[in-house]
């Protein structure tokens, strides 16, 4: 019964070594997904991963399935076509946090609206790593970066509230240093049909860390792991303890039908394989 | 509704929408705007029965970027937009063309910049079609002057990508898309349509970007056994990334000859009128329309004048235009911006052949008096 597939069935491991600085969390994330896929024993060919702009935007270098590599913020708009052209497809969108939630914020919302059959794993480090660390729609308020030299005067997104605001079908946050939580719940996502959103908090020691977290990568490590509590704990606390927090675990699973399921119930005439020809 | 048969009192945009559909286009993204989107508003109502999809997207960024992914999945793609949505396309055109990704991107031409005269016609979209999308990129662009050549222009457009593995703009205008003509639509199995090239070589030898004798690399489709790896950056043969000095030159460089060693196959244009004039007329679009008219009005008035109309508008028609500028003493030409095709032939015009403008800028189809102004201007 269990063919047991490897992460190094969709891992391109002459690519190595990864272009990611040491301590970031990327190649954490990047085993997390690679041995999802092994667990759901998703043939690569199946799989499209399509990427956006920035250090987690090369992630696609790294894989051996289908890939997309397009233009900053627009991973969700491209997969978008890439699932309605061939709605088979498992696609996976890669987005950094100034990636899905700055530039394209606007088809993060619309593509939960909708409930596209799509996986999107944000990589969220609070910061425009890739050129060289600025403030993003997440960088927690006061933070300091290179564009927010004494603080950062806006406050950030919540971005699983965001997603199950906008109709996400299911949300879940971990961090890159709680592995096996952030693979099991990226495991659910990809076997789920409809728009789910998994944000992984990731470590920047390069860019955010320097300026924000006194010590090393480790410390870098422990502040993404002190920053978050687990939902069980975060129930029982109270409002203002809860501010202090970012939530982890599956934080909505819902049952709403995808975009393609409600269009062919409105269509009756749009054949099941999209592939059909016409009168 | 199903596919009208017969003669038809036909809107130019709807017609361009049929030409899609019996070219073999299966899915549509779009956003909403004036005077485009009776095309969008066809393919909601037609595609589902053909076995395809449309999806109104957030934007025009987003509508773009669509097209290219479903094409990457397999489909005939295509979107419609006009002046401020052609802007905003820009973007994902790029990464269409550069990813080498079969797509038609029909543009109805609207008075602009900005909001412009909205949404009265113009034909100032011909740079931003050529040059657009940031980059060195080649670009092809045909020009429809009737609602019979939106629908037929639409299926070249299809064909052209296909055949060349690249986005295809259809340059329109208000008055080609919203104008009303008759039109009988010809038996779908009587179409030549081309597809593209798939692939020969089993899937672990198969390099999604090797090009074949044509300069053209075959196309899997995201499904596949074949692994197709699509990137925005530069990349070598296998898709994916390469930094390599020598990589980009390599693949700008057959980006480009994969449309400019085969203008023959592309380029197209008509003559129309006295082989000998002593003006020649140089249009595109709905502004040849008039000048086709101002002929006669011209004759009347002992002036000889013929009309070189551009249906190819880029790879721009070098040796067609050369040679009409060797033959007259004066040219016209006659385009409804400040002067854009106009660069184009003084570029070409090795005979130095006095070139004048006729420039319709109005908002409305150029009026005849301004063509004709022009020729007596050439005469002079």
């Amino acid at each position: 019964m269990a063919v047991n597939l490897s992460y190094r069935e969709y891992f391109k491991e002459d690519a190595l070594p990864l272009m990611w600085c040491a301590g970031c969390g990327n190649g954490i994330l990047l085993r997390a997904i690679t041995d999802s896929l092994a667990d759901l024993e998703i043939p690569p060919h199946q799989v499209v991963v399509s990427t956006g702009i920035g250090c987690w935007g090369k992630a696609d270098d790294y894989m051996t399935t289908h890939a997309f590599h397009g233009s900053h913020g627009r991973a969700l708009a491209f997969g978008t076509g890439i699932k309605l052209g061939n709605p088979d497809l498992h696609v996976i969108a890669l987005m950094g946090d100034g990636d899905a939630l700055a530039i394209g914020g606007n088809h993060f919302i619309h593509a939960a609206r909708r409930n596209i059959d799509i996986t999107a794993i944000i990589s969220n480090n609070f910061t425009y790593g890739m050129t060289g660390g600025q403030y993003s729609p997440t960088t927690p308020l006061s933070s300091k970066t290179t564009t927010s030299p004494i603080g950062v005067a806006e406050p950030a997104f919540d971005v699983c509230g965001l997603a199950e605001e906008c109709g996400a079908n299911y949300v879940a946050r971990s961090t890159v240093y709680h592995v096996t939580q952030l693979k099991r719940l990226i495991t659910a996502a990809i076997k789920k049909k409809g728009f789910n959103v998994v944000e992984a908090i990731n470590t920047c020691p390069t860019h955010f860390g320097r300026r924000n977290v006194p010590g090393d990568t480790v410390e870098m490590m422990n502040y993404i792991k002190e920053m978050t509590v687990a939902k069980s704990r975060y129930e029982k606390m109270d409002d203002e303890e809860k501010a202090k927090y970012l939530v982890t675990g599956e934080l909505v699973n819902k049952e709403r039908p995808d975009f393609l399921s409600v269009y062919r119930e409105i269509n009756p005439a749009a054949s099941e394989s999209g592939r059909g020809e016409g009168k | 509704m199903s596919r009208p048969e017969g003669v038809q009192l036909m809107e130019g945009n709807h017609a361009c929408a049929w030409g899609a559909i019996d070219a073999g286009a299966r899915f549509y993204a779009g956003y909403p705007i004036t005077p485009s989107s009776e095309i969008a508003e066809v393919c909601a109502r037609e595609l589902p029965a053909y076995g395809g999809t449309y999806i109104q997207m957030e934007d025009e960024i987003g509508s773009m970027a669509a097209i290219v992914g479903a094409s990457l999945s397999g489909k005939k793609t295509f979107t419609a937009t006009s002046g401020p949505g052609f802007s905003l396309m820009q973007e994902n055109l790029g990464v269409g063309i550069y990813q080498e990704v079969p797509c038609v991107v029909v543009n109805i031409q609207r008075v602009g910049p900005a909001t412009g005269l909205a949404t009265q016609p113009a034909q100032a979209d011909v740079m931003q079609a050529r040059w657009g999308t940031h980059g060195d990129h080649p670009i092809i662009a045909i020009s429809p002057a009737s609602v019979q050549e939106m629908y037929y222009f639409t299926i070249r457009a299809f064909n052209l990508a296909e055949r060349f593995r690249t986005p295809v703009i259809l340059l329109g205008d208000q008055v080609v898309g919203q104008t009303y003509e008759n039109i009988t639509l010809p038996d779908p199995d009587s179409l030549e349509l081309i597809e593209r090239k798939k692939p020969v070589v089993a899937p672990e030898d198969f390099l999604p970007y090797q090009a074949d004798e044509n300069l053209v690399p075959p196309m899997a489709a995201y499904g596949d056994k074949h692994i197709v790896h699509a990137s925005s950056t530069c990349h070598c043969e296998t898709g994916y990334s390469n930094f390599k000095y020598g990589t980009n030159r390599q693949l700008l460089t057959r980006l480009k000859n994969k449309i400019y060693n085969y203008t023959d196959e592309i380029v197209e244009v008509e003559h129309f009128g006295p082989e000998d004039a002593d003006v020649t007329l140089i249009s595109f679009g709905c502004s040849s329309r008039v000048c086709k008219y101002v002929i006669g009005e011209a004759e009347k008035e002992g002036i000889k004048v013929n009309l070189l109309r551009l249906i190819t508008i880029w790879p721009f028609p070098d040796q067609e235009v050369q040679k009409a500028l060797a033959k007259v003493g004066a040219a016209v030409v006659a385009e409804m911006n400040q002067g854009q095709v106009i660069h184009e032939v003084n570029r070409v015009n090795t005979t130095n052949t006095p070139v004048h403008l006729a420039s319709g800028i109005d908002g409305e189809l150029i009026r005849p008096e301004i063509v004709m102004n022009s020729i007596k201007e050439a005469v002079k």
